[in-house]
């Protein structure tokens, strides 16, 4: 049962306040706006906490359907203490190459990776690069078109801006999206599973 | 603006040198040779709790305004609106935190008016002076020139979450302590050397500010991100989303003039559109005159940081 926040009448940051809470205590939140800041703002908390949100516009207000995936964190399951809980898994690459020791074998290994990674099962919900490993979502990155591959099939990409900017590419980001450490740790914390390479 | 533009004709006024047809921080008039009058005024409702910091807030607020100009406090009179049965003691520590403050900037407050309201207000009309040849305008900058700014960026956000329960008491008083530092110091260390433009960070935020400094000198600003100082806390409640209404205001204003790195996010993107108050001065100088400038600061305790940029072109960079 969704839980409804009528943030109607109710100045910034009221509305973001009380959605914040609502997604708290429950996956599913309609929250009713009545102006395009708080739709804004609102859909971009959603989007934050990695949740879907769906724009209805009605004649009485703007209705945020906010679903947040079940995670692990969000929802212990009693009944199944201890077995891998449910919820996205999560790819973690901090690096341009795979393993430690040769460079040139360790770049090869990557790009053999990615070409695998569209064959078996399961494809991961998300992939996060960090570190070095922002240099394979780059412009003349080896594997772009696996990348674009997982992308076409809905593995969610983010890259950290903080890494672009540091080694000088983040005018070059040819996939996926430029993320933050917010969301980079709480992708993570929220993960069914993270497996890093 | 509009209706006294079709009232008032420029040309019918030679000595108004800021104010019609050339809007700015304030308007200035040339008395001689050697003196012009900056006139201004500005008040608003409570942004904090103690009133005696309210009264020196909305008072160093409204004196900004000259020192952007580049001028000196002379004289102000208190505009003020107060409910019928506000607290006799709460309204004396409002006009005291307000006089203290002009003392403080060496002018003195000569009078005022008073209504009854239901929302208190608090400001000043204000009265300052400026050489003529010294007028700090936003029209100056140049291609070539540096940006400097005087004060941290934040407290616009940082106020907006202590209304929403949601603020470190120490995030607070960092903020309240820079809205009530005066731009005095920062507007003589500028009249020390030379300088293209100045204007001073408010309602419209940093971008939009910078925009009019832009739009009105024909260039195209550029900061850099990583450069710009925030108060403690500023981006914190900007990942909470914890923005006052004014910040998408001045998005949907500003926008469309200004460009972002890629890497830069939504957050980050609306912090620097979110309205400031009694914020620093931004300078644009020749970069020549950074070093003095920094020296004669530091000389007053005052704090600048490079922030970026003027290049040829129009609007605002943000990389």
């Amino acid at each position: 049962m969704a839980k409804i926040v009528d943030a109607r009448g109710l100045a910034c940051p009221q509305p973001v306040i009380l959605t914040r809470d609502a997604l708290k205590e429950t996956r599913e939140v309609i929250t009713i706006v009545d102006n395009e800041t708080a739709r804004a703002n609102v859909t971009r908390l959603a989007e934050q906490t990695g949740a879907t949100v769906k724009v209805e516009q009605k004649e009485d207000g703007i209705y945020l359907h906010i679903t947040k995936e079940p995670t692990a964190h969000a929802e212990p399951s009693p009944s199944a203490a201890g077995a891998p809980a449910g919820g996205p898994l999560v790819l973690v690459i901090p690096s341009e190459i795979m393993g430690r020791g040769d460079e040139e074998l360790g770049s090869i290994l990557i790009r053999g990776f990615f070409h695998t990674l569209g064959e078996v099962e399961p494809l991961p919900d998300k992939i996060i690069f960090f570190n070095s490993g922002v240099k394979l979502v780059i412009e003349n990155s080896p594997m772009l078109e696996d990348l674009q591959a997982l992308v076409a099939r809905g593995v969610e990409i983010l890259a950290c801006g903080t890494c672009l900017g540091h080694y000088g590419l983040t005018e070059q980001v040819a996939v996926g999206e430029v993320s933050n450490m917010y969301t980079i740790a709480e992708t993570m914390l929220g993960a069914g599973r993270v497996v890093s390479l | 603006m509009r209706p006294l533009k079709e009232i008032f004709h420029e040309a019918d006024y030679p000595d108004l040198l800021v104010g019609l047809e050339v809007a700015d921080d304030a308007a200035v008039y040339r008395i001689n040779d050697d003196v012009a009058v900056i006139q201004t005024t500005d008040f608003f409702t409570p942004i904090v709790d103690d009133p005696y910091a309210y009264g020196a807030i909305a008072a160093a607020n409204a004196m900004s305004d000259v020192y952007a100009m580049g001028g000196q406090v002379v004289l102000a009179l208190n505009i003020a609106a107060f409910p019928a049965d506000m607290d006799e003691a709460i309204i004396r520590a409002i006009l005291r935190g307000g006089a203290e403050k002009v003392k403080e900037a060496g002018g003195v407050i000569a009078g005022g008016h008073t209504i009854d309201d239901e929302e208190p207000k608090y400001g000043l009309a204000v009265m300052g002076i400026v050489h003529p040849d010294r007028i700090a305008t936003k029209g100056g900058a140049r291609p070539g020139d540096v940006l400097l700014l005087t004060k941290p960026l934040g407290v616009g956000i940082i106020t907006t979450a202590f209304k929403a329960d949601a603020a470190d008491p120490a995030h607070v008083e960092v903020a309240t302590q820079s809205m009530m530092q005066l731009n005095k110091r920062a507007a003589e260390a500028m009249q020390g050397g030379e300088f293209h433009a100045a204007t001073d960070i408010t309602g419209f935020s940093l971008l939009g500010h910078a925009y009019e400094m832009a739009e009105k000198s024909g260039a195209r600003l550029r900061f850099r991100f990583d450069d710009l100082p925030f108060h403690p806390g500023a981006k914190e409640y900007a990942e909470l989303l914890l923005f006052p209404g004014g910040a998408n205001r001045n998005k949907a204003a500003y926008e469309q003039h200004v460009h972002f790195a890629p890497y830069l996010e939504y957050e980050m993107q609306l912090l620097l559109f979110t309205p400031e108050t009694s914020g620093g001065l931004l300078i644009a100088m020749p970069p020549g005159e950074v070093e003095g400038f920094l020296a004669r600061c530091a000389e007053r305790g005052q704090k600048a940081w490079l922030v970026g940029d003027v290049v040829e072109g129009a609007g605002i960079e943000v990389l």
